[in-house]
């Protein structure tokens, strides 16, 4: 019962963003603030786990894949799909869940226990469309980026190992990446990232912006928001693939 | 000016609000006291229409809060300044920032424009130069003329102030009561101050309501509170022997009858207090 409340509520606040904004360059001035903080803040990370994903990728697959009669460009083939499939836009995101989620659900928490959120309305500004639409519509654009770039990544890092290690030569893997390549697989990804981008971003939203109490539960949301985010994202990413694939 | 009727908000089975009627005037200081838990800051929050109340209205010159569209509100919280217990800055802004912010998003000024009334507000304030200082870097009275300056800059016809002594000390506190007492009679603002403050009582309270268990037990101004009868009241404002005694020595003083014992045990239920003659030169010169 409780579920369907907080569901309720969740929904009532997404509803209540769509209004016309009092001043439309603060708000592009907040979304602007908001892509940057989401995209930058983390590039780092999505770098870094896009990278070793791809690499540790390519070298379990070519530890799987032992018979002979499997050309070795298989490995490529598989490194990618995965990457796009499910490494890009799910671990990536989930990895992001815990980055960005608590950012926002901390930042949103802390403005509603200092009062900044009453003052906010008090001055006559709906604070669910100028605080929290902007931080969903900057997830919305940045992430779907961020997890193209962790799909290219993760490729390239797979190449590295590849060759580095000797798995597979620079020219078979480039082979293995081409041969049979699907482009709805690429879509599916793209769809992936945007509903966890929805996900990553309003879930941890509503965690902050109705916390109450202090210091202690702001720290209680924003972990909840990031357990919840994550296993939101796993049960999208079951849904889409039982309905897409 | 904002006239009240019949306020009741309850939280489940518990009434917190309980048919307030009361009418807060502009250009004078409308205070509201009372215990811990006895409303008034619900009361003051659906004053602002940050809580609905359940049933009541609430004018503002004569259009009801209560029942006005999201939109509707939207414009009558622009004629509204309130200052926070906390002060409520932004933190991530400095304090020009954090003036500034209404105005760049309510109005189409110039920049320059913008910047003039910045200052000029931070001038009255006794701000001038803290333009470029973080919230972080300024004291709790700091904070608070910060927020005052924040709740004026859009020359609102409404002013709240949240408990605006709060971690204060007496001096800071009474250069605050001294400031808000100033803009409310300079811009004629109807200002509402909720606070527990007896000096702030006695110093700005011209207009006073006392709320007791969500109803309002007593009205009246900072003179008329020494002689009330209620018994509640003179239990929450007189709570100590030296505030007993300092207002009793008030109604000495306002009713001129510092000899008349009898008289002074009838007004207050009280003995007067001793009056103990100064020392002589004797006495001096024996120590």
């Amino acid at each position: 019962m409780k579920f369907f409340a907080e569901l309720g509520k969740f929904l009532l606040m997404i509803k209540s963003m769509f209004s016309k904004p009092e001043n439309w360059k603060m708000y592009w001035r907040e979304f602007m603030h908001q892509c940057a903080e989401i995209g930058i803040g983390a590039l780092g990370i999505v770098v870094i786990i896009s990278l070793f994903m791809g690499a540790v990728s390519t070298v379990q697959t070519a530890y799987q894949l032992t018979s002979a009669l499997i050309p070795r460009y298989t490995i490529a083939q598989v490194v990618r799909d995965t990457v796009i499939l499910e490494f890009a836009p799910t671990l990536v995101c989930i990895v992001l869940a815990g980055v960005v989620g608590s950012k926002i659900a901390s930042e949103l928490g802390n403005m509603r226990v200092s009062e900044q959120i009453d003052a906010l309305e008090i001055m006559g500004i709906n604070t669910k469309a100028y605080l929290v639409a902007p931080k969903i519509l900057a997830a919305l654009v940045v992430i779907p980026m961020l997890v193209v770039l962790a799909a290219g990544l993760g490729i390239i890092g797979g190449r590295l190992a590849g060759t580095l290690t000797g798995i597979l030569s620079g020219e078979e893997f480039d082979k293995g990446l081409l041969a049979g390549f699907d482009p709805y697989n690429a879509f599916f990804c793209m769809v992936k990232a945007y509903t966890f981008a929805f996900i990553i971003s309003s879930v941890p939203s509503y965690f902050g912006y109705y916390v109450q109490g202090g210091a202690l539960e702001i720290g209680r949301s924003s972990t909840r928001s990031v357990v919840v985010s994550c296993v939101a994202i796993l049960f999208a990413d079951y849904l889409l693939a039982a309905l897409l694939l | 000016m904002i006239e009240v009727k019949g306020v009741k908000k309850s939280f489940g089975d518990k009434t917190i609000i309980n048919g307030v009627d009361v009418d807060l005037l502009p250009g004078i200081c409308n205070l509201i006291i009372g215990s811990s838990g006895s409303g008034k800051s619900v009361f003051t929050k659906c004053l602002v229409g940050l809580i609905q109340p359940d049933a009541g209205e609430i004018l503002y010159n004569g259009k009801d809060l209560v029942k006005m569209s999201a939109e509707d509100k939207k414009e009558v919280r622009k004629e509204i300044g309130m200052l926070f217990q906390g002060s409520a800055l932004f933190s991530s802004m400095t304090v020009e920032e954090n003036i500034i912010f209404p105005l760049d998003m309510f109005t189409n000024w110039s920049t320059k424009k913008k910047m003039d009334r910045v200052n000029e507000v931070l001038d009255r304030v006794n701000l001038k130069g803290a333009n470029k200082k973080y919230p972080a870097e300024l004291s709790g009275g700091m904070m608070k003329r910060v927020g005052i300056a924040r709740a004026i800059v859009l020359n609102p016809k409404y002013l709240f102030v949240d408990e605006p002594n709060s971690g204060l000390d007496p001096q800071t506190s009474g250069l605050i009561d001294q400031l808000i007492k100033e803009i409310t009679v300079e811009f004629n603002i109807t200002t509402i101050v909720v606070t527990h403050d007896m000096n702030s009582v006695m110093e700005i309270g011209d207009h006073i309501i006392y709320l007791y268990q969500g109803e309002k037990e007593w009205e009246g101004n900072n003179k008329e509170i020494i002689f009330s009868k209620s018994k509640k009241l003179n239990e929450f404002i007189f709570a100590s022997e030296f505030l007993r005694d300092a207002k009793d020595m008030r109604m000495l003083e306002e009713t001129g009858k510092i000899s008349n014992d009898r008289n002074m045990a009838q007004l207050t239920g009280r003995d007067a207090p001793t009056l103990v003659p100064p020392p002589s030169s004797e006495d001096q010169q024996d120590k």
